[in-house]
């Protein structure tokens, strides 16, 4: 039993009870299933919680690990292998906060088939979190493609219209650049003899022009799930045909596996192959940061505006990590889980609204703050927050992955113009955000407030449910705008340990 | 407590409630204002605690102001609590990211403070008595709650930007200000200025915002220079350590701040926005849009006065960018009739005063402008709001008393009408003419109907004018003299003239006005305001009569306070200065008297320069037309680019044509045709066709997937990772 008593493999499985009682429910009753989801996700983020309260914040190594051999077959050692460290830790916390979330703001939603729903999203769990813990590559893959499949079911079987097509391309997508990755991690098992990440970062010594190659395939996995300009095309169809759960967690949680891997593999594993790709890749950074944010502003589907945002976003999160600096890196690994909350609270808030209207149509909207107080105002904090209002957590990661990438300027990005250029698309953020939450809200009455009427309920503000929905997501988008330190102090030791791997390798 | 023992105690540990009062305030408001407007007193209460939040903030500046006194001028600085910290000062590598929240406290910005609460409480007290009609006017009572929300939330911001020890702590005032400006602007966001239903203030509104993130941009990288120079943000540290960087660094960080103060305190080329900012209710107006928000960038110049005067080239175009903003914007506010408008023009020259007098290092004097102009200009917008809720009364008990819909002649200048209105998408509600309640060529006569009004108006006309001894004439007499003697004659003469146009288009403004006879039958009914209306103003009046006395010439009061904190020279009284300002400024109002005084505007009768200027006075009247070229070179182009890319390059290149055509296709023509006819071997024939048929069947199975399947699913994963758990235990 104590194997199961290690907190990570306890937070990691536990959804598995989930798993298990809903299996054995009767389908028929809804409510039960719903409740038996949310208290599963609770009581795991109840665990996670423990973790941290486990977790020594000034240690900069893995930690809390559970590590076992596992397969240990002609000469390999794969060990089942799960620890955190200052790299993982908020992102695990993120993951358990964001699912009860994203299960509470199902509970309208979803109506068909809720037994299911109900299972993929409590397995989904368990695949994220292994992602975030594993430290054994083979172990991560394992989890890595784990998660596609209930991600594939959600979007497939809850989604819209065209819900059957994105299903597909974002499984064919995703795993076309993951089998790049796993050839890769064969290669350093049999190479390098070992598939522990800590390991293979102490031992080192792959060759600069190997180290290429390994960097690329590893990265063709994380860039399409970041995903990177010119990798995205598969994410605007994942985020509009997904029920709305389904593209809270994909936003908040799955897209940050890619930004994860980048920090927690290509940047200790292949220092100089990074520090060589650096201006590459923050120039696909800035160019995914400016071009999200234009053709975000472009778009008359409330759900589509946000997901190409998410493009934009997320180019800042890869500017900060390949800025290679303190500054630079803690600030993408902050925005990362500000990302997570802001586009994940804006994905619920369009939800919300599409639930009453059934539609994400800008022309349609407008003038509802004066028929929806709470919502409107709930949803400006949430959009000001996205479009890095200082005060706000969006501002905390936005600045210092900008100052840092400013200060890699004269290192290893070699020209202050991708922060510059990164900056101007802090202006395009607010052009998009604003003319998004001036089309819904401002102006005058749309015609959707008539064509509810018609059949016959009127429009009506947020109800206590999906209020609950939101507060929690607010109380951090605040707490992390005034004092975002005990988050800096999570992360920092082992971002200082990271840097000093690749300050050693810039020598 | 003894006198003496009161007198060695200092307040600085107050500091941090110059926010907390405020946010207090706007609190309460947030969460008993609903339950406090269901009641009769209702109103009153949202407004007295929303003004006594400010109040609040009004005396912790002065004890703050008193404890400076006190120590002898100097400041202090008052830790709050961490904010940023990032990378480990020990290891020396100087990349440490070290921010606090600590407000700073010293003579400038307990100046600052003072104008912001001071002036900021009389706006609270004039806003109980105006947004009680304005909700009225524009049926929805509900707001008024909003309001108050807002111009707290906005006090809370400002004192941010005022008190803030570094740079990114004054930045984050810098855009929460903004942020106020937007949702004020905005208010009214279901309409336009004329109350019909429309996009055009929620429009003004984002053009404020956006306009103002422009500025910023520049703002965020002068503070990315500063900290990779200085490894701070500061002031201290930063101001210790550019005495010895580079001059090319500094003229690299002071004009990129510059970009920043045009778009906050509406200089060239970001100054569009400001007039379009009338949309907001009145009080928000003389507030934020004239007398403190869009003083913020003088405050940061003057904040970095140890930066700019290391580098007099930078110093010069600041000093040049402000004079040729005031000469610009005055020109602009002759050819206007909406009396808002003529005083946002009028707020963009003054201000273009104070940012060349803050770039010729005349710090003082560009604050003392500041200040008295906080006074003048608040007094003119809130007379103005007093003059156009008179008008309106006027037109309410026209329309409820049996006179019918009053009736508005035919101006026959419709292309003159501002932006917000030419969008009008006029509500099939409102088939009749709409009166506009804010343009002068609706009133005349004033002077009778609305005595107190115009009185209080008079006396800020005359201050802002610069005739002597109003407040106007000391501070911009001091701005005047200092680019005289200073030797920025190209500067001091744009400023002269443009001190005419001032003394011209404020003249034309009074007899418009207040003179001659009513052109409208509401201008003729118009009644004046309540006490809580006019009392504040009557405060506002005194302040700009006796606010000249703050720095008079051989006493120096000011220059002596603002001493302590930047360094300064004092400036000197120049008579020739002096005489011809005042010369100019009186000729100028006796011609404004010959052309609008003497023959009053009849009602449907062009502006009477019309004629003789021509196509001069036409682009006056139309701004210059450099909102229209704004919008067709820089937002038309957007929208374009935008649409193109997203389009175009996203969806029908990128999307459908790369990924569906290209690899999709490419997949496809492989397994059914190239392996097919050229490679006969069945083995990949039947692999390459088996992956085709798999992509079907996973589709095809989806769509008619059943319970069971997915159970199943979910089954197996259970078993195997039991399995797995249970192997490793038992093992």
């Amino acid at each position: 039993m104590d194997f199961f008593l290690e907190p990570l493999t306890l937070v990691t499985f536990f959804p598995l009870v989930g798993v298990l009682v809903l299996l054995l429910l009767p389908s028929g009753n809804k409510n039960l299933l719903r409740w038996t989801a949310l208290i599963t996700s609770l009581a795991t983020f109840g665990i996670s919680l423990w973790v941290l309260s486990l977790f020594n914040a000034s240690n900069p190594d893995l930690q809390l690990a559970a590590r076992y051999p596992w397969i240990a077959v002609a000469g390999w050692n794969i060990e089942y292998h799960l620890a955190v460290d200052g790299l993982s830790i908020l992102l695990v916390l993120l993951t358990t906060f964001l699912t009860p979330i994203s299960i509470l703001s199902t509970w309208t939603a979803v109506e068909e088939r809720v037994k299911d729903f109900m299972l993929f999203f409590t397995l989904l769990e368990v695949g994220m979190l292994g992602v975030f813990m594993a430290q054994d590559l083979f172990l991560f893959y394992i989890f890595w493609e784990f998660t596609l499949v209930p991600m594939y079911f959600l979007i497939g079987i809850w989604g819209g219209p065209r819900r059957i097509y994105a299903a597909i391309k974002f499984f064919l997508y995703t795993m076309a650049g993951s089998i790049l990755m796993l050839l890769a991690i064969l290669w350093l098992g049999i190479q390098q003899g070992s598939f522990s990440v800590p390991e293979l970062i102490a031992l080192g010594g792959i060759p600069a022009d190997i180290q290429l190659w390994l960097f690329i395939a590893f990265a063709a996995a994380f860039a399409i799930k970041v995903p990177m300009w010119p990798l995205h095309s598969w994410l605007p169809d994942a985020h509009v045909e997904a029920p709305t759960a389904g593209s809270v967690i994909l936003a908040g949680v799955l897209l940050k596996m890619g930004t994860y891997g980048f920090i927690r593999f290509n940047l200790p594993l292949f220092p100089e192959a990074a520090i060589q790709a650096a201006p590459w890749m923050a120039l696909l950074a800035v160019i995914g940061i400016i071009y999200g944010a234009a053709v975000s502003y472009a778009q008359g589907d409330a759900k589509k505006l946000v997901a190409y945002s998410s493009v934009s976003h997320l180019g800042f999160v890869m500017l900060g990590l390949f800025a290679m600096n303190p500054q630079g890196i803690q600030g993408g690994i902050l925005q990362m889980i500000n990302h997570g909350l802001s586009t994940g609270a804006l994905f619920l808030l369009v939800g919300m609204i599409y639930e009453q209207t059934h539609t994400r149509d800008l022309k349609v909207y407008g003038g509802l703050w004066k028929i929806t107080p709470v919502f409107g105002t709930l949803m400006l904090i949430v959009a000001l927050s996205s479009m890095g209002l200082p005060g706000l957590n969006g501002f905390v990661g936005e600045f210092t992955i900008l100052l840092g990438a400013w200060g890699a300027g004269s290192g290893v990005l070699g020209s202050v113009l991708f922060a510059g250029f990164a900056a101007a698309g802090v202006i395009m953020a607010a052009v998009y955000i604003l003319y998004m939450f001036q089309k819904m809200f401002l102006g005058p009455e749309g015609s959707i407030v008539e064509e509810v009427k018609k059949h016959g309920h009127a429009l009506r503000d947020l109800n206590a449910r999906e209020i609950i929905t939101l507060v929690p997501l607010l109380v951090f988008i605040f707490w992390i705008g005034l004092y975002p330190q005990p988050f800096f102090n999570l992360i920092a030791p082992s971002v200082d340990k990271l840097v000093a791997i690749l300050q050693a390798a810039m020598h | 407590m003894l006198l003496s023992e009161s007198i060695s105690t200092n307040f600085f540990s107050l500091a941090p409630w110059l926010v907390f009062a405020p946010v207090l305030g706007l609190l309460v408001n947030v969460i008993f204002g609903g339950w406090f407007l269901k009641r009769a007193w209702g109103e009153t209460a949202v407004g007295t605690v929303a003004s006594l939040a400010s109040g609040a903030a009004f005396v912790v500046s002065a004890l703050l102001a008193w404890s400076v006194y006190a120590s002898g001028g100097h400041g202090e600085s008052v830790f709050l609590a961490q904010w940023m910290h990032i990378g480990d000062p020990s290891t020396g590598s100087g990349q440490a990211l070290i921010l606090d929240w600590t407000f700073r406290v010293d003579s400038l910005s307990t100046t600052m403070m003072l104008v912001v609460s001071g002036v900021g409480t009389l706006i609270h007290i004039y806003a109980i008595g105006y947004m009680h009609e304005d909700v009225r006017f524009k049926k929805d009572e509900k707001r008024y709650q909003r309001f108050f929300v807002f111009l707290n939330l906005f006090i809370a911001a400002m004192m941010i930007l005022v008190s803030g020890d570094s740079y990114l702590m004054l930045f984050v005032g810098w855009e929460g200000v903004g942020l106020c400006s937007f949702l004020l602007i905005g208010f009214w966001y279901d309409m336009d200025t004329l109350g019909r239903s429309s996009w055009a203030n929620s429009n003004a509104a984002k053009k404020a915002f956006i306009t103002n993130r422009i500025g910023d941009l520049g703002f965020l990288i002068a503070g990315f220079l500063m900290f990779w120079a200085f490894k701070s943000f500061d002031f201290d540290t930063v101001f210790t350590a550019a005495e010895s960087a580079s001059p090319e660094l500094i003229v690299l960080i002071t004009l990129f701040m510059l970009v920043g103060v045009a778009g906050k305190s509406a200089q060239i080329p970001l100054y569009v926005w400001l007039p379009d900012a009338m949309a907001g209710p009145t009080p928000v107006s003389a507030l934020i849009h004239a007398a403190t928000m869009v003083t913020a960038g003088v405050y940061l110049i003057s904040r970095s006065a140890p930066l700019y005067t290391l580098v007099p080239e930078a110093q010069y175009v600041v000093a040049m960018t402000g004079a040729a903003t005031a000469l610009f914007a005055a020109t602009i506010a002759v050819g206007q009739y909406d009396i808002k408008k003529v005083l946002a023009y009028s707020t963009i020259s003054q201000l273009g005063f104070m940012v060349a007098a803050v770039g010729m290092g005349a710090f003082v004097a560009g604050m003392f402008h500041l200040v008295t102009h906080a006074f003048f200009k608040a007094l003119l917008f809130l007379s103005a709001g007093s003059v156009i809720l008179g008008l309106e009364r006027g037109h309410h008990h026209l329309a409820h008393h049996g006179h019918g819909t009053p009736k508005s002649p035919d101006f026959g200048h419709a292309g003159a009408k501002s932006d917000a209105r030419s969008q009008e998408t006029l509500d099939s509600g409102h088939p009749e003419e709409v009166f506009d309640p804010g343009d002068m060529r609706n009133m005349g006569g004033l002077r009778k109907t609305m005595p107190v009004t115009f009185w209080l108006y008079l006396i800020g006309t005359l201050a802002l004018a610069g005739i002597f001894p109003f407040a106007g004439f000391w501070s911009k007499d001091e701005i005047l003299a200092d680019a005289f003697r200073e030797g920025y004659t190209g500067v001091y003469w744009l400023l002269t003239i443009a001190a005419f146009f001032t003394a011209f288009y404020m003249g034309r403004q009074i007899w418009m006005v207040f003179f001659g006879e009513p052109r409208h039958e509401a201008a003729a009914h118009a009644e004046e305001s309540k006490p809580v209306i006019t009392v504040p103003l009557m405060v506002l009046a005194f302040l700009s009569i006796v606010g000249g006395a703050l720095n008079l010439p051989g006493l120096h009061t000011f220059t002596e306070w603002l001493e302590h904190t930047i360094e300064v020279h004092a400036g000197e009284f120049v008579m020739s200065v002096a005489l011809i300002s005042t010369a100019l400024a009186l000729a100028a109002i006796v011609i404004s008297w010959l052309i609008y005084g003497r023959n009053p505007l009849k009602a449907g009768q062009p502006d009477p320069l019309k004629k003789p200027l021509g196509l001069l006075f036409t682009g006056m009247e139309n701004k210059w037309f450099v909102d229209e070229g704004y919008k067709a070179v820089f937002l038309d182009n957007y929208v374009r680019i935008s649409k193109f890319l997203a389009d175009v390059i996203d969806w029908r290149f990128w999307h459908d044509w790369f990924h569906e055509k290209v690899i999709a296709g490419a997949y496809n023509w492989l397994s059914n045709v190239a392996l097919n006819e050229y490679a006969d071997q069945k083995g990949i024939d039947a692999f390459a066709n088996g992956l085709g048929e798999w992509t079907k069947e996973v589709s095809a199975s989806l769509r008619r997937i059943q319970n069971g399947f997915v159970r199943s699913y979910a089954l197996s994963v259970l078993l195997g990772v039991v399995l797995i758990l249970g192997y490793l235990l038992l093992k």
